[in-house]
């Protein structure tokens, strides 16, 4: 099928209005929030019902033509980037809350709707939803399934995949599945799950049934401040160890720091190599009695200072900081590239001090702004995209610090997914056999290889190549580190 | 405590030469969920031992065949816990066992499932390949999550060799509540109480007794009891009963039917006895009422039944699929275990 034909197909399925060809109408798709690949789709479609839904997808599956779904288009993996001999289907249009059920504690909406418009929606009830990624004005509940998103609460109340209850997917066949309910469990196998984080490469998010919670009672913040970044990473560990499980626990080094304070002011110490931010929430006697608790266990961190919010506005100006770390660094430099390895806590201290050492050695500067608490690290380096070799040299760190993680017994990402952009580190961190499964899986939903192609999961073929460029001597990289 | 890899990796690639079925044991705790068939049994037993624990990182890595008494008591000694609570039934039950049938207890609404805590796994696939899934980090996308399609998947997918678990520290405090309702108004309060922020974790109706339990730091706890009142014993052995099925509603020769539902469905009217969990969620039913009305009143409530002790022995204990949803688990199912030697029938028949 040629364009043309595809065209004046999707054009039986939609108003002309709602498939768009030209190159300016499509401009604003041609990436996501990996703005460093971008390349343009066959064509755009902006579907608003689900049947058409369903149609556009048997069309593409009868001709074999790659589907590529999209969100907000937030994303920092290039998860959503374009197949340039494909559709790409924005499910914007879809931001409807079917409907709210206080009663069993769950709302179901359409997969455009923004994952701060759950919460707001449902405020009135005493009720949340609690995964808030940075990104939660925008992004939608549909690529947070697709990402298994998580936020800056997520140490204590989980990702996206604890927090949802049932979904409605469209298959490659154009059927609509449902999976889980509006029960604590459901029967066969966990398909929430594997959903969950496929970066849809498996179907089509069309309904998401999310959990919610009541409200904590009370909420507090202290923020302390150190004046080596070695000692708040050492802080974290502490914390867990005393068996206080913050509802978030963030760090920020000097870099991130000021480029926030100088963003939005949210009275950071600029005097600080490191900040936590650490967060108690649950009844008011509870949070009374953690937060002496977590002073008693910072105090013996070897502080600069810390300081408990004084008021719920100074606790929402706290974390405006933290929220708006990455467009403040966006400020800072013309480009960034957010890396989002996990690693085990311990760890912390000794790759924030590694990734310094690397960023020195190639003369780039990286500010780091994270999720402490999980271990998820998101250092943030700054380049210049104008400045001929500095894309390259920015990817090239990027992919060492990967390594790091893995040699510690990490993974290569903890929440913004493999996309497009990690796809060769999937490689390192999975074996042949392991990625077979995962094709065979793939297969298991999409024998045709219409969704997403050539995200996520590396051909074996791919691996093949790039392991003979970079297996040197059969050693592996790092042999410095402890291993796991 | 050893390490059987290699054994168990041998005992499946000879299925698959000669192709003929295995049927995964470890301790039996719960073999009573499953159906009994002339598959050859291949125990994990003795594939065993805590490999990996570090209280500060929250996570605990053993081989399948570790007994949950075992973990249980390691944990407790750094005040830590599975915070999903798993049945034993019986002194034997593994770690593997938990995963692969993916029971949770009376905690699962406030903390939950097993599900929730497996962060990685090593298995052996029907093609006799090790593969390993996940890992021991908190946070991790990379690649689809084949850890978490182990949970409940009753070893129809792969036998499991090891497990990452993430843990939590044990509640400082407990405290213990009973107030008396009838059954449509216990269902009510407990909504109530689900709907507000308090250091819940037990919500339970038993006889007329709406029992509730309250975990958490003591002025916390505390403040919680006061304000929800009722009768405060110092402990309530409900709880573990409960958990492993020790208490007296659990006797007798009756079926044991579990029923999966939205929390907020009403108190129904059935044959037989019943005990109420998870806060609504989850009505344990002591009937003889026929599979099929059981299984139509459920998809009736948007729910779902399960068989799970006693009964008539040959038939599907769990509730049957539509047409779709069967086809998507039978390649599922080819795509870890293509041919079929895996527990095959141990979820639904025909797989
Ligand atoms: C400033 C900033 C801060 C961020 N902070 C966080 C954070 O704290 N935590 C975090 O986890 N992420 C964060 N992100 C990343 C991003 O916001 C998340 O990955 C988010 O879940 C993406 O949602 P989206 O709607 O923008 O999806 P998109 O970017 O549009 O798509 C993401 C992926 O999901 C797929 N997809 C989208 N919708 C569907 C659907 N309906 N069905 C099937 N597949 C679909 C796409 O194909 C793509 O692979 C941040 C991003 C930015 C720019």
């Amino acid at each position: 099928m040629d364009k043309k034909a595809l065209i004046a197909a999707l054009r039986e399925i939609l108003p002309a209005s709602q498939v768009l060809d030209s190159t300016e109408a499509q401009r604003p798709f041609e990436c996501d929030g990996l703005s460093a690949y971008h390349r343009l789709p066959l064509v755009t479609v902006l579907p608003e019902q689900q049947e058409q839904v369903q149609a556009i997808v048997r069309l593409c599956h009868q001709n074999r033509i790659p589907l590529v779904a999209r969100g907000a288009g937030t994303g920092l993996s290039g998860g959503a980037l374009p197949d340039e001999n494909g559709v790409l289907l924005s499910l914007a249009k879809f931001n409807r809350i079917v409907d709210i059920d206080p009663d069993n504690l769950c709302a179901t909406v359409e997969p455009g709707v923004r994952n701060l418009a759950i919460s707001e929606a449902v405020a009135d009830k005493g009720l949340y939803y609690a995964p808030d990624p940075s990104s939660q004005i925008a992004c939608s509940i549909g690529g947070n399934v697709a990402e298994n998103a998580g936020g800056v609460h997520c140490l204590k109340y989980g990702l996206t995949v604890h927090n949802i209850m049932a979904l409605k997917v469209i298959t490659t066949d154009g059927e609509l599945l449902t999976i889980g309910g509006k029960t604590y469990d459901s029967p066969g196998y966990d398909l929430l799950a594997l959903m969950t984080g496929s970066e849809g490469l498996l179907g089509i998010i069309m309904e998401v049934t999310v959990k919610l919670l009541p409200q904590p009672e009370r909420k507090q913040v202290i923020l302390a401040a150190f004046d080596d970044i070695g000692k708040a990473a050492t802080a974290v560990g502490d914390i867990i160890a005393a068996g206080i499980i913050p509802a978030g626990l963030e760090m920020m080094d000097r870099l991130a720091i000021q480029a926030a304070e100088d963003f939005c002011h949210p009275g950071y110490p600029l005097d600080a190599e490191a900040i936590l931010l650490c967060e108690i929430d649950g009844n008011n006697e509870e949070v009374s009695e953690r937060i002496m608790q977590l002073r008693q266990v910072l105090d013996r961190t070897g502080p600069m200072h810390f300081a408990t919010a004084e008021t719920e506005a100074q606790r929402q100006q706290f974390w405006a900081g933290r929220k708006a770390a990455f467009p403040a660094v966006g400020r800072i430099s013309p480009d960034y590239y957010c890396m989002d390895g996990t690693i085990p806590r311990r760890h912390l201290p000794q790759i924030l001090k590694r990734i310094a050492e690397l960023a020195a050695g190639c003369g780039l500067n990286v500010a780091n702004v994270f999720h402490a608490g999980d271990g998820n690290l998101h250092p943030l380096i700054l380049y210049d995209a104008n400045q001929p070799g500095e894309l390259e040299q920015a990817e090239q760190l990027g992919a060492e610090i990967l390594e790091l993680c893995i040699a510690v017994g990490g993974t290569i990402t903890g929440e913004h997914g493999v996309g497009i952009e990690k796809i060769d580190q999937m490689c390192s961190q999975f074996a042949a056999a392991e990625l077979s499964q995962f094709h065979a899986l793939k297969n298991a939903f999409d024998p045709a290889g219409i969704l997403n192609p050539g995200k996520a999961v590396p051909s074996l073929h791919r691996c093949a190549e790039l392991g003979a460029m970079h297996v040197h001597h059969g050693q592996l990289p790092h042999p410095e580190l402890e291993r796991f | 405590m050893s390490d059987r890899t290699e054994e168990l990796q041998g005992r499946i690639k000879q299925a698959m030469a000669s192709d003929s079925p295995l049927q995964i044991q470890a301790g039996g705790s719960k073999s009573f969920l499953c159906r009994q068939t002339t598959a050859q049994p291949l125990s994990v037993k003795g594939h065993s031992g805590i490999i990996n624990y570090d209280p500060t990182e929250l996570v605990l890595t053993a081989r399948a065949g570790t007994s949950l008494k075992e973990i249980e008591q390691t944990l407790a000694a750094s005040q830590q816990i599975l915070p999903f609570e798993p049945p034993f039934f019986d002194d034997g039950a593994t770690l593997g066992g938990a995963i692969a049938t993916g029971l949770s207890g009376p905690i699962r609404p406030f903390t939950g499932s097993a599900r929730d805590y497996v962060l990685g796994c090593q298995i052996i696939n029907g093609k006799g390949e090790i593969l390993k899934f996940g890992g021991q980090v908190m946070k991790n996308v990379a690649g689809y999550d084949v850890s978490r399609l182990m949970v409940g998947a009753m070893g129809t997918l792969g036998l499991l060799l090891e497990i990452s678990i993430k843990v939590l520290p044990a509640f400082p405090n407990q405290l213990y509540l009973q107030q008396s309702h009838p059954p449509q108004e216990a269902l009510r309060f407990m909504r109530r109480l689900s709907s507000q922020n308090l250091p819940l974790s037990g919500l339970a109706y038993e006889g007329d007794k709406v029992h509730i339990r309250l975990a958490g730091s003591g002025s916390a706890v505390k403040a919680a009891a006061a304000k929800i009142g009722g009768e405060q014993p110092a402990d309530d052995p409900f709880w573990h009963e409960l958990k492993e099925q020790t208490h007296a509603f659990f006797d007798g020769e009756l079926a044991l039917w579990r029923l999966s539902l939205p929390a907020a469905t009403a108190y129904l009217n059935l044959p037989g006895k019943q005990l109420i969990d998870w806060g609504g969620a989850l009505r344990w039913l002591k009937s003889d009422e026929p599979s099929r009305n059981l299984f139509q009143l459920a998809a009736g409530c948007a729910g779902h039944a399960r068989l799970f002790r006693g009964g008539e022995a040959d038939l599907d204990r769990i509730q049957p699929q539509l047409p779709a949803m069967r086809a998507i688990h039978q390649k599922i199912k080819h795509s870890f275990d293509p041919h079929g030697i895996l527990n095959p029938g141990q979820l639904y028949s025909g797989f």
